[in-house]
């Protein structure tokens, strides 16, 4: 099992009103809710906490891009992985992902995923998603029905920036570039590993099988929900006659540890409420403009956001329908393990992106819970799948010896005065 | 925007399976018109479905086209209706709107115009069009395609009729976004009387029903996912460039309680770009002046278009 520490990056200042007086955490949210002084705090402890998760031994640490939202205060990724990679040493830098239709052209993810690459060490994997609809149509405005045409001509663009060996030519429908000849190359050849989370789009499924791209499902509605999805693409995984090792697919899970499961709720379930209740109040009509979605994925039925009733979902939740529904799997170590087990088991998978961070938690209960996972947890779960312990084939392969330009400096600035010092003896002597 | 509706098959706006019924409730007794649907090909390739109400006297005016709106032509276009009593009325479903999968082949503003020029030569072809300058009407999507098909060929256009037209934007006047609107929010937002307006726009589609839901979510993708092709994020394609082109005489017809396109600023700016455009409101009429005031919005295109 690979375990990476995600911090969404959730802005937790929204007030206890905040459902009732705005439409949506998402896209038009309230502008004066952000205060960029405090930002300099939130950020930097939201970098914290994801060296501090290095330091504990999780396989990776992720960051994700989202624009214009309340509960995501990372429209860039690429900006705290840069930092990440510089202050980490062991842990893959998962950034899941790009939204790659928004970048014009998009060889700057080629090269901000290169750079990534390098100043790692080999430690990047590659997120590509779609991206959702609030961010790619309403945030990024890219027209909802050439959403995936332009994520598809994007994609092949970035593959092909890593790995032609020649300048080339691009001509395409919305990029067109006379010379691609990206500098630099990521150090992982042929490229990083690619992960795909995909919400409920069918088509998404043969596109991770069709490249060999990890399938990553990432909602919040937990895993008994989520089951139905992964189910689908492990069907697809048969169909295709593709092995089905479990790290082909990847889940999100929110978790939280304590010593016992009431204390739990006592830590943890005030900021998970505010998370779903709050940081989720999406308003319905950012959610899926018409085009965006293909006609298949709407007739599987995947999406209900429209029936007026859903629209209350949440907000009537309690701690005890987020630990039955398995929103959130949390309690004592032994009941973390079980469900954890239960879990990567039920959706056959052999990655975990865990949600520590949630919500307004506030900075020590964060690191409490995330070392509790990490010491008493962790371990018991390392090897769930053994008839594929050696199955690396979506994980980071990262150099073997990486620089330290501290150790460097200091060696080589000791061995120039020592070399100056023994010719200038011998010039002295003549 | 026009609208779609029947509630028992919503997702086929123009179903030929359906025949409109020709003595709908806003015409006399004696139907003075026909309704016959028809299938032509471009030469680009795009089958594409036309309804065409003809007079059941031989009519001696010229043909109008008329384009509608982006959410598709209604299963009961009044006006449409009333106009055809002495003039043959021709209104293309817009791929997209109709089961043919021609909207995958028109992806940009250019496309969406020579896929109307192209439109019209298939009727020529099929005689329905002789070789002579074309009577053209256009509401909200259709306005601007319309628009801009004048504005690229402005003397094979004889008359242009814009009907509350999409295609321009003031900055200062954001028009709502289409995009993220609620189907049970159209109606308050598309009419002068919202309580009208729903029965015309949703029918009895209970918003409840997964089956129903998704039936219109698919006829919903088609058609605004291909009208988001020339009116998302903006619906601006820098048409207002263009206008000076239009030497043909042009109307702007136009519901003056129109919350999506305001009457000002927005008839006020057409009717700056436009030369020696006419300007011609509607009262008491929306966004869908052709659906809530068909007779008024009937006589002034009549009108215009004779004199």
């Amino acid at each position: 099992m690979k375990f990476t520490f995600f911090n969404l990056m959730p802005w937790p200042g929204l007030p206890e009103d905040f459902r009732e007086n705005n439409r949506s955490v998402w896209v038009d949210i309230d502008s004066k809710l952000f205060d960029p002084v405090k930002a300099n705090a939130i950020y930097n402890t939201y970098m914290d906490q994801l060296e501090f998760a290095d330091s504990l031994g999780f396989d990776g640490i992720g960051v994700n891009e989202h624009h214009q939202n309340g509960y995501g205060i990372m429209p860039s990724p690429n900006i705290i992985a840069a930092g990440l990679a510089r202050r980490t040493t062991n842990a893959a830098i998962a950034v899941i992902g790009n939204s790659i239709a928004l970048y014009n052209p998009p060889i700057r993810v080629a090269e901000e995923f290169a750079m990534l690459d390098c100043i790692s060490g080999g430690r990047l994997l590659a997120g590509f998603p779609v991206g959702t609809a609030m961010d790619t149509n309403f945030c990024y405005g890219t027209i909802p029905a050439l959403t995936r045409d332009r994520y598809n001509e994007a994609h092949d663009l970035i593959m092909r920036a890593w790995t032609e060996p020649e300048p080339f030519a691009f001509d395409g429908k919305y990029t067109q570039l006379r010379y691609v000849n990206t500098w630099p190359k990521p150090i992982q050849k042929p490229h990083p590993p690619v992960y795909i989370p995909g919400g409920g789009s069918v088509e998404t499924w043969d596109f991770c099988l069709d490249h060999d791209y990890n399938y990553s499902y990432l909602s919040f509605a937990g895993y008994k929900a989520g089951k139905a999805l992964m189910d689908g693409y492990w069907k697809r995984v048969a169909e295709r006659n593709v092995d089905e090792s479990p790290y082909r697919g990847s889940f999100a899970q929110i978790i939280a540890v304590a010593d016992t499961d009431a204390q739990a709720e006592e830590l943890y379930a005030e900021h998970m409420l505010y998370f779903f209740n709050r940081c989720l109040h999406v308003y319905p009509g950012f959610a899926d403009p018409p085009g965006y979605r293909t006609i298949n994925t709407i007739k599987a039925g995947v999406l209900n956001s429209f029936r007026q009733e859903n629209r209350q979902v949440f907000q009537s939740l309690t701690w005890k329908d987020l630990i039955k529904g398995g929103f959130v799997i949390a309690g004592s170590p032994d009941t973390v393990a079980e469900q954890m087990e239960d879990m990567i088991k039920t959706l056959h998978v052999g990655h975990v992106f865990g949600l520590f961070h949630m919500g307004d938690m506030p900075d020590w209960k964060t690191r409490y819970s995330t070392q509790m996972f990490a010491e008493k947890v962790m371990p018991r779960l390392k090897n769930l799948w053994p008839e594929w312990h050696n199955d690396d084939r979506w994980w980071c392969k990262p150099l073997e010896t990486r620089v330290s330009m501290e150790d460097s400096y200091v060696n080589r600035l000791k061995d120039w005065e020592a070399s100056k010092a023994q010719s200038d003896a011998e010039r002295a002597q003549g | 925007m026009s609208s779609t509706t029947s509630a028992q098959n919503p997702s086929n706006p123009a179903n030929p399976a359906n025949p409109a019924n020709p003595a709908s409730s806003s015409t006399t007794e004696t139907p003075s018109f026909a309704i016959d649907t028809i299938t032509v090909t471009t030469k680009r390739g795009i089958a594409s479905r036309v309804r065409l109400y003809r007079p059941t006297v031989t009519p001696t005016l010229r043909p109008l086209i008329f384009l509608h709106g982006a959410m598709g032509l209604m299963d009961d276009e009044p006006a449409l209706e009333m106009i055809a009593a002495d003039r043959l009325v021709i209104a293309p479903i817009w791929p997209g709107y109709s089961d043919e999968p021609g909207e995958l082949l028109i992806e940009d503003m250019l496309d969406f115009t020579l896929h109307g020029w192209d439109l019209v030569e298939a009727l020529r072809a099929e005689e329905l069009l002789n070789a002579d300058p074309i009577n053209l009407a256009g509401h909200c999507m259709g306005g601007m395609i319309a628009a801009e098909m004048a504005g690229l060929a402005p003397s094979l256009v004889a008359r242009l009729v814009l009907l509350n037209p999409l295609g321009i934007w003031i900055d200062a006047h954001p028009i709502p976004d289409i995009f993220a609107t609620l189907p049970y929010e159209f109606a308050p937002l598309l009419f002068h009387d919202p309580t009208k307006g729903t029965a015309h726009l949703i029918g009895q589609t209970d918003w409840n029903d997964t089956k129903a839901i998704e039936i219109f979510l698919v006829a919903n993708a088609r058609r605004l996912g291909t009208a988001g092709k020339i009116l998302f994020p903006i619906p601006n394609r820098r048409l207002s460039k263009r206008l000076y082109r239009l030497s043909t005489p042009t109307a702007l017809v136009w519901g003056t309680s129109d919350k999506l396109v305001a009457l000002d600023p927005y008839a006020t700016r057409w009717n700056e770009l436009i030369p020696h455009a006419q300007f011609i409101p509607i009262a008491e009429a929306g966004h869908l002046p052709n659906l809530e005031q068909p007779a008024a919005t009937a006589q002034a295109i009549k009108e215009f278009l004779v004199h």
